[in-house]
C-alpha cells in the first residue's frame, strides 16, 4: 500500500469541497473492495476522505410509495431491514446472496455500486490490463477467462461486475441520487454502469468527485413473484457464474410486468428490454420462458473458457423466472434449486 | 500526478509523523490512545502493536475470515478494516471473550464438540459465531453453516463448529 493521507468528511459539503481540492483522493466507507485493491497497489489514492460519519444511514420510506436507501447503509442492515424483507425481498435476497456475513456487516449501499471488476488480470499489476492502463491490452482475451463476460463485453476489456445487489437493483428501476460539485443529481439505475468500450477504465458514470448520496427505490417491488437465483463454484461466499433476478407480475394468469437483469455476465446488470416484452401478454410457459431468454442472450460470445456460461445462463433464467412465476423463490440458506 | 506530502516513500517505510494519526480504541474494554500510520489495518495493529495475536492473518484479503473480530458488537474482517477509520469503536477480540477465567460458551462449545483440528481458524471461527448469535437470524443447521460462510476452516471441522453453534446458542 503507498502511502496516503487521511481524513474525515464532516457533511456531504465538506466531502464534496476535498475531493474537489484533490482530486487523486478516493472516498472511503467500507473498505471492502478499496482497502484490498490499495493492498495490491492497484487503486493508490493519495488521499482517502472517510464518509463513514457522513449522517446516510437511514432507510426512508418517501412519498408516493417508494424507498430512499442512505448511501452508507451497511449491506446486512439492508438485507434484513423489515420494509425491504416485505416489499422489496428480492433485493434482501440478492444481498443475502453476495460475500459474507463480515463483509456484509461493513460494506456500504454506495460501495457496493462502487465494486470494481473481479477479473483476476485487474488484480495482478505485473499483468497487461486496459482497466489498469489505458492501451496495455487485455489478459483475460486469450487467457483464464472462466470468470469473464459473455454479452456487451470490447475488444478491450471482458470483465464483469461483480455485484448481486446491483442486479437486483436494476430491475427494480433505482435510482442513484449524487452530489457533486455542480450540485445534486439523480442517475437512473441503467445508466449508472457503463459497457466497456474503449473505455474500460471508466466503471459509472459519475462525474468527477461526485459522491452518491442515496438510492432510491420506485414503490413498484414485486413482493410476490420475483426471485434472485445464482450459480456459482460453491454455494456461499462465492462470485456468481451467472444470477438472475425477476420481478412479474400477473393479471388474470397472463404476465402483465416482466422485468429480469443477469448478473456475473457483463459489464453492468444486463437487461434488454426485448426479452421482457416478449414476455408480457403470455402465460407464463417454458416456451416463453426459452424465447426471452434467447433474446436476452442474443449476440452472447464466449472467450473459450467461459463458453459454458451461454448454455448455463439460458437454463439459469429458464428457472429463475419458472421460481418468480411460481411465487417459489430461491432460497438463500437451502441452496436446493426448487 | 499531483503528489502526497510523503509520495516517494517506500512502501513499509518507516512513517513521518505529518503523516501519522491519533485515534483511540476500546479493546476488550481497555483504552488505547495510538498514532497509527494511516496504512494500518485493524488486524496489523492488534498483533503488532497490542500484542494481541489471537486474531489471525490468514489470507489478508478478505477472503478467509480468521481474522474476525467484533467491531461495536459486529462481526467484521479486521485485515479490511483500516484502524484509523475506528476511532472511538469498541473493539471486542478472542481475548476478550473469556471473563474471569471462565469460558465464553463458545469456546467451551467449541472445546466440548472438537469443533478444530490445526486451531488457526477458530479464533475468527468463534468471534463470528459471537455475532451470529447477536444477530439471532440462523436457527437451523443450514442457516448457521450458510451465515458461517465467510469462516473457511481447510481442516474441514465444519460438522463440529456447527454442532457447537448449535449448542451455544441453545444456551443463549
Amino acid at each position: 500500500m503507498i502511502i496516503f493521507q487521511y481524513s474525515r468528511a464532516v457533511n456531504v459539503a465538506d466531502a464534496v469541497r476535498q475531493m474537489a481540492a484533490t482530486p487523486d483522493a478516493k472516498f472511503v466507507a467500507g473498505g471492502t473492495n478499496l482497502v484490498d485493491l490499495m493492498k495490491m497497489e492497484v487503486e493508490r489514492p493519495a488521499k482517502l476522505i472517510d464518509v463513514t460519519r457522513l449522517p446516510l444511514d437511514k432507510v426512508e420510506e418517501i412519498a408516493g410509495g417508494g424507498l430512499r436507501i442512505g448511501a452508507l447503509v451497511r449491506n446486512s442492515d439492508l438485507a434484513y431491514h423489515t420494509v425491504v424483507e416485505r416489499r422489496y425481498p428480492m433485493l434482501s435476497s440478492a444481498l443475502l446472496a453476495g460475500a459474507s456475513q463480515q463483509l456484509r456487516n461493513m460494506a456500504s449501499v454506495g460501495g457496493n455500486l462502487l465494486q470494481r471488476t473481479r477479473c483476476a488480470y485487474f488484480y495482478d499489476i505485473a499483468t497487461p490490463c486496459n482497466k489498469r492502463k489505458s492501451g496495455a491490452g487485455c489478459s483475460a482475451m486469450g487467457g483464464l477467462n472462466r470468470m469473464n463476460a459473455i454479452l456487451g463485453t470490447s475488444e478491450a476489456c471482458i470483465a464483469v461486475h461483480p455485484s448481486d445487489m446491483c442486479v437486483a437493483l436494476a430491475v427494480l428501476e433505482a435510482k442513484v441520487h449524487v452530489s457533486g460539485p455542480r450540485g445534486e443529481r439523480e442517475i437512473p439505475f441503467a445508466d449508472f454502469h457503463r459497457l466497456p468500450g474503449d473505455t474500460p477504465q471508466r466503471e459509472t458514470n459519475l462525474g468527477a468527485g461526485e459522491l452518491i448520496t442515496s438510492v432510491e427505490l420506485p414503490a413498484r417491488g414485486f413482493d410476490t413473484h420475483y426471485t434472485y437465483l445464482k450459480i456459482r463454484d460453491r454455494l456461499s461466499y462465492a462470485f456468481a457464474l451467472v444470477s438472475v433476478a425477476v420481478g412479474l407480475e400477473f393479471n388474470d394468469g397472463t404476465i402483465r410486468e416482466a422485468r429480469f437483469a443477469l448478473g456475473g455476465v457483463a459489464h453492468k446488470p444486463w437487461r434488454r428490454a426485448e426479452a421482457e416484452a416478449a414476455l408480457r401478454g403470455k402465460p407464463a410457459s417454458e416456451t416463453a420462458f426459452a424465447e426471452a431468454a434467447d433474446l436476452a442472450l442474443r449476440n452472447a460470445q464466449g472467450f473459450g473458457h467461459n463458453d459454458f456460461k451461454i448454455g448455463l445462463a439460458r437454463r439459469t433464467i429458464i428457472r429463475a423466472l419458472s421460481q418468480a412465476a411460481h411465487g417459489t423463490p430461491q432460497s438463500q440458506s437451502n441452496k436446493k434449486i426448487a | 500526478m499531483s503528489l502526497s506530502p510523503n509520495a516517494g516513500a517506500q512502501p513499509g517505510a518507516v512513517n513521518g509523523a505529518s503523516n501519522s494519526v491519533s485515534l483511540t480504541l476500546m479493546v476488550n474494554g481497555k483504552r488505547y490512545e495510538l498514532a497509527l500510520d494511516p496504512r494500518s489495518t485493524l488486524l496489523d495493529v492488534l498483533r503488532e502493536r497490542l500484542d494481541l495475536t489471537g486474531t489471525k492473518k490468514g489470507c489478508d484479503q478478505g477472503q478467509c475470515g480468521a481474522c474476525t473480530v467484533l467491531i461495536d458488537g459486529r462481526r467484521v474482517v479486521s485485515c479490511l478494516t483500516l484502524a484509523v477509520m475506528m476511532d472511538g469503536a469498541s473493539i471486542i477480540t478472542i481475548e476478550g471473550l473469556a471473563k474471569d477465567g471462565i469460558l465464553h460458551p463458545l469456546q467451551q462449545a467449541f472445546i466440548d464438540h472438537d469443533a478444530f483440528q490445526c486451531g488457526y481458524c477458530t479464533p475468527g471461527q468463534i468471534c463470528s459465531a459471537v455475532g451470529l448469535i447477536t444477530e439471532g437470524k440462523a436457527k437451523t443447521p443450514e442457516q448457521i453453516r450458510e451465515l458461517m460462510s465467510g469462516n473457511i476452516c481447510r481442516c474441514g471441522a465444519y460438522t463440529n463448529i456447527v454442532a457447537a453453534i448449535q449448542q451455544a446458542m441453545g444456551r443463549s
